[in-house]
């Protein structure tokens, strides 16, 4: 009997990360011996917006470094479309969070777009005319065209947060993950990059990010993963995104969650 | 001045100091964007160990020896400074400060409890090398560089350090931009499947390379300025990494120029009549450059 | 062309491990070995205990432009000294020299990272390899003067104790002494400062007086060590005891004592070793001293010794595999990972197959019952800050009470067993 109930589980477990385009099993990661992430088992489904959601100190950005392999994780393994990441990583395109880089770097906004291209032309390869016309469009299609020669450190955070997302456009990735690509934006560039990242649910490609206001996840989001340090649930938004599950994930923090996010977005 | 006198005694002391000030400028550049400008302190500084165990090694000081031994101690200083960093959780400028000055003392002692009367290894060189004394015996004027027996005179450091700059340029030029990339945005490098420590092992490396060479003729006093200064002075003129590196360079070759010009001549033309340590003068004149540019490059403010 | 100093002993020196090694160790070597031997390990305690302070604070390292920068100090002192008609040699007035140009190499740094886009460690970098390279240009200016054959800076380079002057060594004792009691006067304000800035200056502590006492000191421990010590390695003694001592302990009152320990008992042995051989730099030998102290630290201190910390992470990645995998056979999930399915085999909790032993099904369902426990004590708001000390391996009845537990079972309902 339980022999037979794993088999079936095997099969059903196949198929899942076979056409996952991100599938995390059984994913620790800790600092100083205290989990931040703790036996986290995701299945992200293709071509669909996912929010990551949890209070703060829930592991929701260590999730996805340690995904990425960017910090080493105690134990899992991730697979896209049922091969390692590690293999696939042309296919994914990353948006870390804002306060990650050296904004004092000396780069120019369009130098920063153009990094998104390196697999494209590879180690040796220099850019074309035509990839500097991509690089271009890519910065048009997050309305930051006339900003291409400023250096990065003189935008705004907003601003900054729109050339990031420029260049994992510039990618040209199957799958997006990106890290609070609303923290403390502007209106206009939440507005912007919702409408960027819709348009790449459109034309079938796969969405995940971290998001911290509670409010507008039914607006924005096909899917959830209610996170704190373990998973607490994992779904379409109509069915996870729960009071039942956001109890269970934010405790008694999420009264203060919800005021803040009605703050934020009122 | 005639050529008769400038160039056996001036010409290759002053090329050699130019070589070396670029080949140490031009990875500097990314040290400094790395936040690890004192890692250049701390290989300077770990190049005399390096040279003097490689001497026990071999017993005698060849220049292979010499920048194996150089380059394994910097390598050995690296390991010991993330090692600590990261197994003991120390913060890395005190780990540096643990391991440099540790390996400096231990080469000191090392040198002074060996026989090394026969060869030409001190302290004093190690420090301040003697780039006036690379002199080229075999010419007798400009007509000299187009005559195979006299350039064949010319001091080995010479060609080590131009055979070293070429490879610098050569790899920088190669992985410009995945040293861009990584040196910008170390997580997005690693996503885009950037071999991100190897490529910071790899500067290190190339670091080490150019303070050993540089080393070899002009001591660490050059070594740690040139690393240093001119990338520091060209950070202040542009936002545009490319114009940085040219800057530094251009910077790097008015300090040995200058420099050099300042030593060998500046006591005579004020009265004097000895010149002064030359790898001291071309350290100051870098750092006179960096006080004008601190005081009016167009970039040197902080925007954020 | 100019003939450089030569910095090398010329003669070999005495083999180490004789008798006049413990007669330099408990004060019985003569007068003035003996006043430099305790005034270095005052001063070896003065540094340890301010290096602390600049440890905390991530500066370890301004300390080495301080140290680079009083080269063209002494040198401009000796020049001033004998164009005046004086000794150029005269200590004292060496020591103001170095003083000064400290200050300046000092203030530069603050200048250069506050003032324009360079970071701290390029500034620190350019102003110690610039001033010490106008410092090599100056020396070798006074090479050229009639009086300067015999000048003896070299001395200041590496450090060295041999022929000191009675009154050289009074100072060095008096300047150890001094820097001592500095230290313990400041200790509390340079505490609070590089603990917690934000607090302090909440507190009415002076931040920016905090820190200029705090560099004044490390000025004048490099100041007062520099014919020790030498310029180049001075660093260390105000580097490495803090670190080694960091190791000891997490409290930072206690890393300052240790730290002051530490580096009086690296400058006592090494300036001992120094009275002995006194043809080597003494510099180097107290360096070494001070970094066999750290690698024992690194290695074998309680907590955060390697040792220890390594066996610790072993523990614990083993723990968190076989609680993994003991929830995965809870819920009839396969096992992925190789090492949890070898752990798990090893005590006996399942089989090769990844199939659950008997022992196995018993452990797993009352790791489920807890794993279960656990949830529910996270969304119960009275619970949370004891559901916080959740890490994966503690057991919930460590942290709660019976009745907080009965609770908790009140509320997940009746056990149920392993379910395929």
């Amino acid at each position: 009997m339980l022999q037979i109930a794993n088999s079936e589980n095997v099969l059903a477990e196949a198929q899942n990360l076979r056409e996952s385009p991100f599938a995390i099993r059984g994913l620790t990661v800790s600092y100083d011996q205290k989990p931040a992430v703790f036996s986290v088992d995701v299945t992200i489904e293709a071509g669909k917006m996912t929010a990551i959601v949890g209070p703060n100190g829930a592991g929701k950005s260590t999730l996805l470094k340690a995904a990425l392999g960017i910090i080493k994780p105690l134990s899992g393994q991730v697979t896209l479309m049922g091969r390692p990441v590690a293999q696939e990583m042309h296919r994914i395109a990353y948006v870390p969070q804002r306060a990650s880089v050296d904004w004092d770097f000396p780069v120019r906004v369009i130098d920063v777009i153009e990094m998104g291209m390196f697999r494209k032309t590879g180690l040796l390869g220099r850019l074309s005319r035509a990839d500097r016309a991509h690089a271009m469009s890519c910065l048009g299609r997050v309305g930051m065209t006339d900003f291409a020669n400023r250096q990065i450190g003189q935008l705004s955070g907003g601003q900054q947060q729109r050339v990031f997302l420029a260049r994992a456009l510039a990618q040209n990735a199957d799958l997006y993950l990106l890290d609070e690509p609303f923290a403390g934006v502007d209106a206009a560039t939440e507005k912007a990059i919702i409408t960027v990242l819709k348009s790449l649910r459109a034309e079938g490609r796969t969405v995940v990010a971290v998001h911290h206001d509670l409010t507008t996840v039914p607006e924005y989001f096909d899917n959830v993963l209610l996170l704190n340090v373990r998973k607490i649930a994992e779904g379409p938004v109509a069915t996870a995104f729960t009071e039942e599950n956001l109890q269970a994930a934010y405790g008694g923090r999420l009264g203060t969650a919800r005021l803040n996010a009605a703050a934020v977005s009122g | 001045m005639s050529g008769a006198e400038f160039v056996p005694l001036s010409l290759s002391p002053l090329i050699i100091g130019c070589l070396a000030a670029v080949a140490c400028a031009l990875p500097g550049n990314f040290l400094i964007l790395r936040r690890q400008a004192l890692i250049g302190d701390a290989i300077s500084h770990v190049v005399l160990p390096g040279i003097v165990v490689a001497f026990l090694f071999a017993g005698t000081i060849s220049a292979t020896a010499m920048m194996l031994g150089a380059a394994a101690a910097a390598l050995l200083a690296v390991a010991m400074i993330e090692g600590i960093r990261r197994f003991g959780r120390i913060e890395p400028g005190a780990a540096m400060g643990v391991v440099f000055t540790t390996m400096f003392a231990g080469g000191v002692l090392l040198l002074e409890l060996s026989d090394t009367s026969g060869v030409h290894l001190d302290v004093e060189h190690a420090l301040y090398g003697n780039l006036e004394s690379l002199i080229w015996l075999d010419a007798t004027g400009w007509a000299s560089l187009f005559d195979p027996t006299a350039l064949a005179g010319l001091p080995p450091e010479l060609f080590r350090i131009a055979l070293v700059l070429g490879l610098i340029v050569i790899l920088l030029a190669l992985f410009w931009r995945p040293l861009a990339i990584s040196t910008f945005d170390e997580g997005f490098a690693a996503t885009l499947g950037l071999p991100v420590s190897t490529i910071s092992l790899g500067l290190v490396i190339i670091s080490a390379l150019a303070a050993v060479a540089a080393f070899d003729a002009v001591g660490s006093i050059i070594v740690i300025a040139m690393f240093i200064c001119p990338p520091a002075a060209a950070r202040l003129m542009t936002n545009r990494l490319g114009m940085q590196v040219a800057w530094s360079v251009l910077f790097a070759l008015a300090s040995a120029v200058a420099g050099f010009v300042l030593a060998g001549y500046g006591p005579l033309w004020i009265g004097g009549t000895n010149s002064v340590s030359a790898a001291g003068m071309i350290a100051t004149v870098s750092g006179v450059i960096l006080a004008v540019t601190a005081l009016a490059g167009p970039e040197r403010r902080r925007v954020t | 062309m100019v003939a450089v100093l030569a910095l090398r002993a010329s003669t070999r020196p005495q083999s180490a491990g004789n008798p006049m090694f413990f007669q330099a160790l408990t004060f019985q070597l003569g007068y003035n070995a003996t006043l430099v031997t305790f005034g270095a390990t005052l001063l070896g305690i003065a540094a340890g205990v301010t290096g602390s302070f600049l440890f905390f604070r991530k500066r370890a390292l301004v300390s080495d432009a301080i140290s680079h920068a009083t080269l063209p100090g002494i040198a401009l002192a000796f020049i001033v000294m004998v164009s005046l008609g004086f000794d150029g040699r005269n200590l004292p007035g060496l020591l103001a020299g170095s003083a000064l140009s400290a200050a300046t190499g000092l203030f530069a740094v603050q200048w250069l990272a506050s003032r324009t886009r360079l970071t701290e460690d390029a500034a620190i970098g350019a102003v110690l390899s610039v001033f010490f390279g106008f410092g090599i240009v100056l020396l070798t200016v006074i090479q050229t003067m009639s009086s300067g054959q015999q000048a003896g800076l070299e001395g200041f380079l590496l450090g060295s104790t041999a022929g000191m002057l009675y009154a050289d060594a009074v100072l060095i004792a008096g300047g150890g002494a001094l820097a001592l009691l500095l230290v313990a006067i400041f200790r509390r304000p340079m505490m609070m400062a590089s603990f917690d800035p934000e607090f302090a200056r909440a507190s009415g502590i002076n931040l920016d007086r905090t820190d200029l006492i705090m560099m004044g000191l490390v000025m004048g421990v490099t100041v007062v060590g520099l014919k020790i010590v030498g310029l180049i390695l001075i660093v260390a003694l105000l580097i490495i005891p803090p670190v080694a001592a960091r190791f000891w302990s997490d409290r930072a009152d206690r890393v300052v004592l240790i730290a002051g320990a530490l580096g009086g008992l690296s400058a006592w042995i090494g300036a001992s070793g120094s009275a002995v051989a006194p043809n080597l730099p003494t510099g180097p030998i107290i360096v070494l001293t001070a970094f066999a102290i750290f690698a024992a630290s690194l290695l074998f201190a309680p907590g955060r010794g390697l040792l220890i910390s390594a066996l610790n992470h072993r523990k614990f990645q083993r723990g968190v595999h076989i609680r993994q995998g003991l929830v995965s056979l809870a819920q009839g999930q396969a096992i992925y990972e190789p090492l949890t399915l070898r752990l798990l085999q090893a005590q006996g909790l399942a089989r090769a197959d990844g199939v659950a032993t008997e022992d196995g099904v018993a452990r797993a369902s009352r790791v489920l019952r807890d794993e279960k426990r656990w949830e529910t004590a996270r969304g119960d708001p009275a619970l949370e800050m004891a559901a916080a000390r959740y890490d994966g391996l503690t057991q919930i009845e460590d942290v709660l009470t019976r009745d907080q537990i009965d609770h908790l079972d009140a509320r997940i309902g009746p056990p149920r067993g392993v379910t395929p």
